[in-house]
């Protein structure tokens, strides 16, 4: 929880938050930015990742650029009392990036929602409805394929 | 550019695990085999090249102190630019897609405390052309972004 960190670890946290250096000695580059040295800014993002709160050290790639050029936000309704099951069945698969399920609204009773991405749409669709097929999911997903990226970024944390 | 087999593999272990340590490209580089200036000069190329959307640190926000939903909303015809653009300026608006459906703009939202969350709603809500909002709270995050293994 937040309540857990001091100043110091906020300061960690914003220096991640910008471009990660790609030289020999990147921490000690982030360290500089915090204002400490490189050995207590190693040591608290190691606390950092123990605690949880960075959920990931690592590279994102960008899917387009590696032949995934398809990709839709798929929403499913499955009842209430299969909804945990079918989830870590959909989040096995590994066309499926995220997995989470989120309350329904009143004109809206999809429950669970999965982020597919193909090399073709007819390739993120034979993965729906193997999904469908095998978790027995008869009622008809929403396919939310995007239009357009009107802003994609990466989270700026205590910059308020 | 191609990626060689060397690319990809470096891409795989950079996907799953960025080593803590004074000299992670070394780590990297000595579990590969190869030696680590060859690492870093080929991940800068890489970079550069538009294959990495981004490395270092990735939060769990809620860890961090913030509570995230996934926003929808039913945009008139006409109104699209105006109302997206609007959205965009929001600080905790990380993601915001035109999609096809009713719901037609789908925005994620992370904020530092429920009064925030609840300006940020209300003002989308009453936007000119905003015709309905779903505010779509996550309850259990199953897999959140991992990595995609090449081959």
């Amino acid at each position: 929880m937040a309540g857990g960190l001091d100043e110091i670890d906020k300061r960690v946290v914003k220096a991640l938050q910008s471009d990660f250096p790609i030289t020999a000695e990147p921490y000690r580059e982030l360290a500089e930015q915090a204002g400490i040295t490189a050995d207590e800014f190693i040591e608290r993002t190691k606390k950092l990742k123990n605690m949880g709160a960075i959920r990931k050290m690592g590279a994102v790639l960008k899917h387009p650029k590696v032949g995934y050029t398809a990709n839709v936000l798929c929403a499913f309704c499955v009842e209430e009392d299969r909804l945990d099951t079918v989830a870590k069945n959909i989040s096995a698969r590994k066309e499926v990036t995220h997995c989470y399920d989120r309350n329904t609204a009143k004109d809206w009773n999809y429950n669970l929602y999965a982020m597919i991405h193909g090399k073709s749409r007819e390739e993120c669709e034979n993965a729906i409805e193997d999904i469908r097929r095998e978790n027995g999911i008869t009622e008809k997903p929403a396919l939310l394929y995007s239009v357009k990226e009107w802003k994609k970024t990466s989270m700026k944390y205590y910059s308020e | 550019m191609e990626l060689s087999n060397f690319d990809k593999d470096l891409l795989n272990v950079l996907q799953e695990h960025l080593p803590i340590s004074e000299r992670p490209f070394k780590d990297i580089a000595e579990k590969m085999g190869a030696d680590e200036k060859t690492v870093i000069d080929r991940l800068n190329e890489l970079k550069k090249a538009g294959f990495i959307r981004r490395i270092g640190a990735f939060f769990d926000s809620n860890e961090l102190g913030y509570t995230g939903t996934l926003v929808a909303l039913k945009v008139k015809d006409g109104k699209m630019q105006d109302v997206a653009e609007f959205v965009n300026k929001y600080a905790g608006v990380t993601h915001n897609y035109e999609r096809e459906g009713k719901y037609n703009l789908w925005f994620t939202l992370l904020s530092p405390n429920a009064k925030y969350e609840e300006k940020v709603l209300n003002e989308a809500r009453n936007l000119e052309g905003v015709e309905g909002l779903l505010n779509l709270k996550a309850k259990h995050k199953y897999k959140i972004n991992v990595a995609f293994k090449l081959k």
